[in-house]
C-alpha cells in the first residue's frame, strides 16, 4: 500500500513537472519568436523607419512568415561536410539554449487542488553551477557547426566564437563569486528569497552586475560581441553553410539564449519574481497566494522584457569590437576588475562580521 | 605651411582621459541618442497606401497627346527620335485617308510608335523637341514587368484616353501637373 501511495504521488509530481517543462519551453519559444519581431521593429524605430508592418496587424505575423519561409527553403548539406556533426550542431545549440531554463525560479509556488506547485522545474542546490555548466556547453553548438561545415570562414568564426565564449566565461564566473559570497547559496530560489527580504543584489553589487551583463552579451554573441557571426567580414560566420530550418534553429537559439540570459540576470541581480516596493507576505493575505505568485511571475517577465529590450537597444547603438579589442577587454579589463570586486566584497563581508 | 583657406581645423590628439577610456559614458550617450530616435518622426512612408507628391517638373512615363476633339497630335515627324540620346523611340509614319479625319489631326500620322522604357533615360528631350505638343511626360513611372518585351511600350499603351468619349480617364492621365499649374 505504501509503495502504491508513493507511486501515485510521484505520478502527479511527474505530470506537474512535465506540464511545467512544456509550458516554459512554449513560453520561451514564443518569446524568442517575438523577440525577432521586436528586434526588427526597434531597429527600424531607432533608424527612423517603420519596420515590418505588412503581415497581419502591425506586422505581428511576421515571425510566423519568417519561420514558414525557412521551413520551405531547400535543405542543403554540403558534400564535403561531416554529416552527423552537421546535423548535430544546430540541435545542440538549441538544446543548450533551452536547458538553462530548468533551474530558474519563474515564480513562487501556486496552490492547485490542494497541491503546492513550485514554479521552478528543479530547485537544485547547485543552481548557478548548473547554469555555468550548460552555458559552456553552448560553445559546442558553434564549434561543431563551424567545424563540420568544412569551410574556412565557418571555421575561423567558430574558433573566434569558442575563444570569445571561453574568455568571457572566466570574468562571468569571477563576477558571480562576489555575489555568491554575499548570498552564501548556489540555489537560485534561495538567492531570490534573500533578495525579497534584503533588497536586490544590484544595490550591493553594481560592479559585479556590470561585468556580468557585459559577459552575458558576449556569451549570447550579441553586438558589440557578435564576432562569430560578423555578417560583413565572415559571411555570417559559423552558420554560413546552413540553410532552411537548420539555419533557423541557429538564429532562433540565439534569441532563446537572450531570453534565458535575461531571466538569469533578473533572477541574480533584480530580485527574480520579487514585485518591487511590495511586501508579498502582506499582499498574499489580502489577494491570496496564487494571485501574488502570478503577479510575481508577471514582475519577472517585465524584468526579462526590459533586458531583452536592452539587448536590442545595445545592438543598434554600438558597433562591433575588433578582435584584439575584444580579447583585451575580456582578459585585461574585466578579469582584473572582477577579481578586485571579489576582494573588496570579501573584505567588506569580513569587516561587517567582525 | 600656410593653409589656403582659414577653415582648416587643427586636429588635437591628446591621450584619452580616464573617463573617456572607460567608454561607458560614451556608450550611454549613444544609447540615449538611439532611444530618442525611437520617438522621432519616421522618414519612411507606407508606400502603396501613401504616396509622396512628385515635383511639378517630374519627368515620368510618356503620354501621346490628343487635341480637344480626340484626334492624335503626332505627325510622325521623327524629331523626338532624333533628339532622343538613348535611341529609345522608333516610329513609322502613314498617310491619313479621308475617312480618318476624326482620328488624326494632320495629313500624316504615326502608324507605329514605340518607346523602349529600358533604354529611356527620362531626360525629357523628346518632350522639348516635339513641334506638335504630341508627346509629354506624365507623373507616373514605368511599372515593373516580368519580360524585357513588356517594357517596349506600343502606341496603344502610350496614347492618352480620348477626351470626347472618356473624359474622366483623360483628366486622370493628364495628371496632377495641370491642376498644380491652375492653382498657381
Amino acid at each position: 500500500m505504501i509503495t502504491m501511495d508513493l507511486l501515485a504521488i510521484d505520478l502527479a509530481y511527474g505530470l506537474e513537472k512535465l506540464l511545467l517543462i512544456g509550458g516554459i519551453i512554449t513560453v520561451s519559444l514564443i518569446v524568442a519568436m517575438y523577440t525577432t519581431y521586436a528586434e526588427r521593429k526597434v531597429a527600424a524605430w531607432m533608424q527612423d523607419r517603420r519596420g515590418p508592418n505588412r503581415a497581419g496587424p502591425f506586422g505581428l505575423l511576421q515571425p510566423v512568415a519568417d519561420g514558414l519561409k525557412l521551413f520551405f527553403k531547400e535543405e542543403i548539406i554540403p558534400l564535403t561536410s561531416n554529416k552527423t556533426l552537421f546535423v548535430l550542431g544546430p540541435a545542440l545549440a538549441m538544446v543548450t539554449a533551452m536547458l538553462t531554463s530548468a533551474v530558474i525560479p519563474w515564480g513562487s509556488s501556486i496552490n492547485i487542488f490542494g497541491r503546492d506547485v513550485s514554479l521552478q522545474i528543479a530547485d537544485v542546490n547547485i543552481g548557478i553551477l548548473y547554469v555555468f555548466g550548460v552555458v559552456s556547453m553552448g560553445v559546442y553548438g558553434i564549434m561543431i557547426g563551424g567545424w563540420s561545415s568544412n569551410n574556412k570562414f565557418s571555421l575561423i568564426a567558430a574558433v573566434r566564437g569558442a575563444s570569445q565564449i571561453i574568455s568571457y566565461e572566466l570574468a562571468m564566473g569571477l563576477s558571480l563569486i562576489a555575489l555568491l559570497m554575499m548570498t552564501g547559496s548556489l540555489s537560485l530560489k534561495t538567492i531570490v528569497q534573500q533578495q525579497m527580504e534584503g533588497g536586490w543584489n544590484i544595490i550591493y553589487q553594481p560592479l559585479g552586475f556590470l561585468i556580468f551583463l557585459i559577459c552575458v552579451f558576449a556569451e549570447c554573441n550579441r553586438t558589440p560581441f557578435d564576432l562569430p557571426e560578423a555578417e560583413n567580414e565572415l559571411n555570417f560566420g559559423y552558420h554560413q553553410e546552413y540553410s532552411s530550418m537548420k539555419l533557423g534553429l541557429y538564429l532562433f537559439s540565439e534569441y532563446v539564449n537572450m531570453f534565458i540570459s535575461s531571466a538569469v540576470v533578473s533572477t541574480l541581480f533584480f530580485g527574480g519574481y520579487d514585485i518591487p516596493f511590495v511586501d508579498e507576505a502582506a499582499l498574499s493575505l489580502s489577494l491570496g497566494a496564487n494571485t501574488v505568485a502570478l503577479l510575481g511571475f508577471g514582475a519577472l517577465f517585465a524584468k526579462i522584457l526590459f533586458f531583452l529590450f536592452l539587448f536590442i537597444w545595445v545592438r543598434w547603438t554600438i558597433p562591433r569590437f575588433r578582435y584584439d579589442q575584444l580579447m583585451d577587454l575580456g582578459w585585461k579589463k574585466l578579469i582584473p576588475l572582477a577579481l578586485a570586486n571579489m576582494l573588496i566584497t570579501a573584505l567588506v563581508i569580513l569587516w561587517l562580521n567582525k | 605651411m600656410a593653409s589656403l583657406t582659414n577653415r582648416a581645423k587643427v586636429l588635437e590628439q591628446k591621450p584619452m582621459s580616464f573617463m573617456e577610456r572607460l567608454y561607458l559614458p560614451a556608450i550611454f550617450k549613444g544609447m540615449a541618442i538611439t532611444f530618442k530616435h525611437m520617438f522621432k518622426k519616421k522618414a519612411t512612408i507606407n508606400y502603396p497606401e501613401e504616396k509622396r507628391p512628385f515635383s511639378p517638373v517630374f519627368r515620368g512615363l510618356h503620354v501621346l497627346n490628343r487635341d480637344e476633339e480626340g484626334r492624335e497630335n503626332c505627325t510622325a515627324c521623327g524629331l523626338c527620335a532624333v533628339a532622343c540620346p538613348a535611341e529609345a523611340i522608333t516610329m513609322e509614319g502613314a498617310e491619313r485617308k479621308t475617312s480618318e479625319e476624326h482620328l488624326y489631326r494632320e495629313e500624316k500620322y504615326a502608324a507605329k510608335y514605340e518607346i523602349n522604357m529600358l533604354r529611356c533615360i527620362f531626360c525629357g528631350l523628346c518632350e522639348e523637341a516635339c513641334p506638335k505638343d504630341a508627346i509629354y511626360m506624365s507623373e507616373t513611372f514605368a511599372p515593373s514587368n516580368f519580360t524585357r518585351k513588356g517594357f517596349i511600350y506600343s502606341k496603344e499603351e502610350l496614347l492618352i484616353p480620348n477626351p470626347v468619349t472618356d473624359k474622366e480617364k483623360y483628366d486622370i492621365a493628364k495628371g496632377m501637373r495641370e491642376a498644380q499649374l491652375k492653382n498657381k
